[in-house]
């Protein structure tokens, strides 16, 4: 963006390979704490939405609400209660995951065929039994199709948390932006951008593993 | 809480009222380039999507789109609209953000817009084609009522992906609400960032709003809103 500077400077890459790693690393560990974090927390939510079915409207309510808050506002309004801190950052991605996974849990569940489930209460399965061996395998292509969603926008996220001190990848984008230095800032995006594609072909990967039979029909 | 304390008073301030950095004035900014990107995706996205849906035709491209679409992170959006738009000769602040900012509405409009038309009930526009309607006939008299619903759906989600996207322009010295928080962070002036970060968050909790409503009133009572693709 200065005159006569060259849109990518190679040098500058191969002598920031470190940086990079780092920030890399930092990335990759705000978005899994945030997607771990994200499906522990919906899938409790879920388990309590089919139980008792009158929770959905208000938890749907307030997942939404949470989803449409701009990301760079949310984090804003923890700042002056969490600080500058790894916690901002996750309070936030959490929330965001929220809504995604809750409904494509919910959406999986629902749909194991009634057949099915009554073949295993009538096999003797206990509620427990029930729900984590024909249920959740079952459902588990939905599940993670919305991890996959959760994932993916997640990454986008963090790039967003660079401006409280966070941001993996973002940091990059964020100092290229400060210092006008196109190949910083190329670099962050088209990384982040990189992240997102691997992780999703990883959970593609993955899905296919747990759910062998899917492959057959 | 001294925080809402604090954020009160810098609301109550009439110093933030007056010149250009005045709150009405970084609300209108904000929605000025907002509206202005859901038009110019409306004005690539609709004929598109409008176009696929009735013919049918490259449904993996429409859908594949939206999934694209959610993977564009807001900030590497920004970080590739700089050089372009510096390149072009556009500079700083508003242009690269308008930039940035478009191709985050442009999914959810074509795909809602591909979507609301396939899910026209084929019968239907056989019985308009039998009836003697030519094809704009039947785009316009049958299938975009039917699809209206979606495809306001659809601007709704970009609109407010817009909204939310464009604070981040202030990162790239453009106006709008954006500026509090980016301010009130460089600052550390906590009532700024809080009070800024408050008004984004309602601005887009208020787009959201105004477009359901919106979309009740101009959807046909003849049809129930069905769920959208988003």
């Amino acid at each position: 963006m200065t005159e006569g500077e060259p849109l990518i400077r190679w040098d500058w890459i191969a002598g920031h390979l470190d940086e990079i790693a780092f920030r890399l690393g930092q990335h990759v560990e705000l978005t899994v704490i945030a997607v771990g974090a994200g499906l522990l927390i919906a899938f409790g939510l879920s388990l309590l939405i089919l139980r008792t079915p009158w929770l959905e409207a208000p938890i749907t309510w307030v997942t939404g609400t949470l989803y449409t808050i701009p990301s760079l506002a949310l984090f804003a309004l923890l700042v002056p209660v969490t600080g500058l801190s790894v916690l901002t950052a996750e309070i936030g991605l959490v929330s965001y995951t929220l809504l995604i996974l809750i409904r494509n849990i919910i959406r999986g569940i629902r749909g194991v065929p009634a057949d099915v489930r009554e073949a295993a209460v009538g096999m003797g399965y206990t509620r427990r039994q029930l729900l984590w061996r024909i249920e959740v395998p079952l459902a588990l292509a939905v599940i993670i199709a919305g991890v996959r969603l959760a994932t993916i926008s997640t990454i986008g996220l963090v790039t967003v948390t660079s401006l409280i001190g966070q941001g993996g990848f973002g940091f990059l984008i964020l100092i290229g932006i400060q210092r006008f230095f196109s190949t910083e800032l190329i670099v962050g995006a088209v990384l982040s951008v990189a992240l997102a594609i691997c992780a999703d072909a990883l959970l593609v990967l993955l899905q296919r593993r747990l759910t062998p039979w899917a492959r057959l029909a | 809480m001294s925080l809402l304390a604090d954020t009160l008073r810098w609301f109550a301030d009439p110093a933030h009222w007056r010149g250009s950095d005045a709150i009405q004035i970084r609300i209108l900014e904000h929605l000025e380039l907002s509206g202005l990107a859901v038009l110019v995706a409306c004005a690539i996205a609709l004929p598109v999507g409008l176009y696929l849906g009735h013919t049918g035709r490259f449904g993996f491209v429409a859908v594949n789109v939206a999934n694209v679409g959610r993977a564009l992170p807001s900030l590497a959006l920004l970080a590739f609209a700089l050089p372009i738009s510096f390149a072009v000769g556009l500079g700083l602040g508003f242009w690269p953000t308008l930039i940035a900012v478009v191709p985050l509405a442009i999914p959810p409009v074509l795909t809602n817009a591909y979507v609301g038309l396939r899910n026209v009930d084929r019968d239907v526009i056989e019985a308009a084609r039998g009836m003697g309607l030519s094809e704009g006939g039947v785009l316009r008299r049958v299938e975009l009522p039917l699809a209206l619903p979606l495809i306001l759906s659809g601007i709704r989600t970009g609109a407010v992906n817009v909204v939310a996207t464009a604070t981040l322009g202030a990162l790239v010295a453009g106006g709008g609400l954006g500026r509090y928080i980016v301010d009130g962070l460089a600052l550390q002036e906590y009532d700024r960032l809080f009070a800024g970060a408050l008004l984004v968050a309602l601005l887009a909790i208020a787009v959201e709003v105004a477009f359901s409503t919106f979309e009740r009133a101009a959807t046909s009572p003849g049809i129930r809103a069905e769920r959208g693709a988003f």
